[in-house]
């Protein structure tokens, strides 16, 4: 019988870490951030049907960079949870922090036990009375979770993107001002040529603090064709 | 997965989109079912009674009285039963009151955790046959005299025109063109409707015809509320149109059954049909 080679467990783990953030990498970015009316989802995402962003619960938005069947089976997921959660118990005791907590779970115990990590980036956002009471969970592939302030950037460009969030973003900016934002770095965040991103080539939702029970909406194509003439 | 806190696998498993299947695969003693092995008569519990729905130039109007009633007394006088199933339809209930407020709170959870899954809410068609199904699981219940008789209605998006759905014990299905009555008192409402009803009414006037309808069932039928001006409790009021569920305020409805209870001391019978077939 022949005996394997030796692999430090810190091998290990930088290997498969290396392999993740690599499958992150290759995607588009995403950019979530807070304006005065909720919070702002803006993704560069050509496809209609195959979304990166979308609804878990009435106050809670889901968005995720990476493999789309990874975090496609766990958005599902956190549907399931939430709805059960909701109809068990009360829609009030439904919570981002819960939700991201068990997403932090799934995703510690895939990347350790599992020969292959999850190649994924989540945000879990939830919209609350005031924007103090925003939260935002970042999820990275091998469960660490971040509580972020403002805003978050993921995906292929997400360091030079939240690098000019850092020095652009600020409290109260409205949706209009929000989303050309996020769309302007989405396009051109010094990298790479500078692209102008038609509405065609976007995905953009909000958490409307406003709405009462489900707060989540898409932006129409038309819709997001006015917020972007400004 | 032992930690409570992560993502069970039967979550992450791939699976249909209904989430009464999911709940009934991982938790069944949570479905609104009961057991209905239960023996011995079925117990006096709080019974709802009467709903109706008329179909509007551009959508639908659905009003529910406000009494449960338990055997010879009155078990609650402003319970609501008229509630929006989602953004495009509404759900009426009459019959056992625990029930049917329960499979409504799971209807509008399945419709919900449908459209949220698959990314498109269900057809209206779709939805209709949801709870026919939903409604067949209570038919032991049923048998033992705990039924719940829905009435269902919603603002077609595919189609552009409001439509009605009645149901019975068994999960029957049945799509009503006009107008459509269901409790206790809805001989008496599905009466009153025949008379003032026409095809092709505003939203405004088919309030009023329900509210009237409402009222003739009060009128005759002990176990359903007319507006009760003392406490300012008026009939429940939706309507759905292509922009979605409205419900209506007690402070819009108390104006129109104002003038409607005042208009009765006049002719306590209610509006005469005329000729052409207009309400007078």
């Amino acid at each position: 019988m022949s005996v394997p080679f030796y692999v430090s467990p810190e091998q290990i783990m930088r290997d498969k870490a290396d392999f993740a953030r690599k499958g992150i990498a290759r995607g588009r970015s995403v950019i979530v951030m807070q304006y005065d009316g909720g919070i702002a989802f803006v993704a560069e995402n050509p496809s209609r049907a195959l979304h990166k962003i979308s609804e878990l619960y009435d106050r809670i938005g889901f968005a995720a960079v990476g493999k789309y069947n990874e975090f496609e089976s766990l958005r599902v997921a956190g549907v399931r949870l939430a709805d059960m959660r909701g109809y068990s118990y009360d829609r009030s005791d439904v919570t981002g922090r819960s939700l991201a907590n068990a997403y932090a779970q799934t995703l510690g115990t895939i990347f350790t036990e599992t020969a292959k990590p999850f190649e994924v980036e989540i945000v879990v956002a939830e919209v609350g009375r005031d924007a103090a009471d925003d939260q935002l969970y970042r999820l990275m592939f091998d469960g660490s979770v971040a509580d972020e302030h403002g805003f978050v950037a993921m995906g292929g460009s997400a360091e030079p993107i939240a690098t000019a969030l850092q020095a652009a973003w600020r409290d109260g900016l409205d949706l209009g001002e929000a989303v050309r934002l996020a769309v302007s770095l989405l396009g051109d965040h010094g990298d790479e040529k500078p692209r102008q991103l038609t509405t065609d080539l976007l995905e953009v939702a909000v958490l409307d603090r406003a709405r009462p029970r489900r707060t989540f909406q898409r932006m129409t194509n038309g819709r997001l064709a006015e917020l972007l003439a400004g | 997965m032992s930690s409570s806190l992560g993502l069970p696998e039967p979550y992450r498993a791939t699976g249909s989109a209904s989430f009464v299947d999911f709940l009934t695969a991982l938790h069944p003693d949570r479905l609104p079912r009961g057991s209905s092995s239960v023996a011995g008569p079925a117990p006096l519990a709080p019974h709802g009674t009467t709903i109706v729905a008329l179909r509007t130039s551009g959508g639908v109007v659905m009003a529910g009285d406000r009494r449960a009633t338990m055997g010879n007394l009155i078990a609650q006088n402003d319970i609501e039963k008229v509630f929006a199933a989602d953004e495009f339809s509404v759900i009426g209930i009459a019959g056992t009151a625990g029930l049917a407020v329960e499979l409504v709170r799971i209807f509008q959870v399945e419709l919900e955790h449908y459209e949220k899954i698959e990314g498109l809410p269900l057809s209206l068609d779709g939805k209709a046959n949801r709870l026919a199904s939903m409604l067949r699981g209570n038919l032991g219940l049923a048998m033992q005299g705990l039924a719940v008789v829905p009435l269902y209605a919603g603002y077609d998006e595919a189609r552009g025109t409001g439509r009605i759905f009645s149901y019975d014990v068994t999960g029957g299905r049945y799509e009503e063109h006009d107008f459509y009555a269901v409790g206790s008192g809805s001989n008496f409402a599905r009466g009153s409707l025949k008379k003032l009803f026409s095809r092709g009414i505003s939203t405004d006037d088919a309030v009023r015809i329900a509210l009237e309808a409402l009222y003739d069932a009060a009128d005759d039928d002990s176990a359903t509320g007319g507006p009760d001006m003392a406490r300012g409790i008026y009939p429940v009021v939706a309507s759905v149109d292509s922009s979605g569920v409205t419900v209506l305020s007690d402070d819009a409805v108390a104006p129109i059954a104002g003038v409607m209870v005042e208009a009765r001391r006049s002719r306590p019978d209610g509006p005469r049909a005329g000729a052409e077939g207009e309400a007078s």
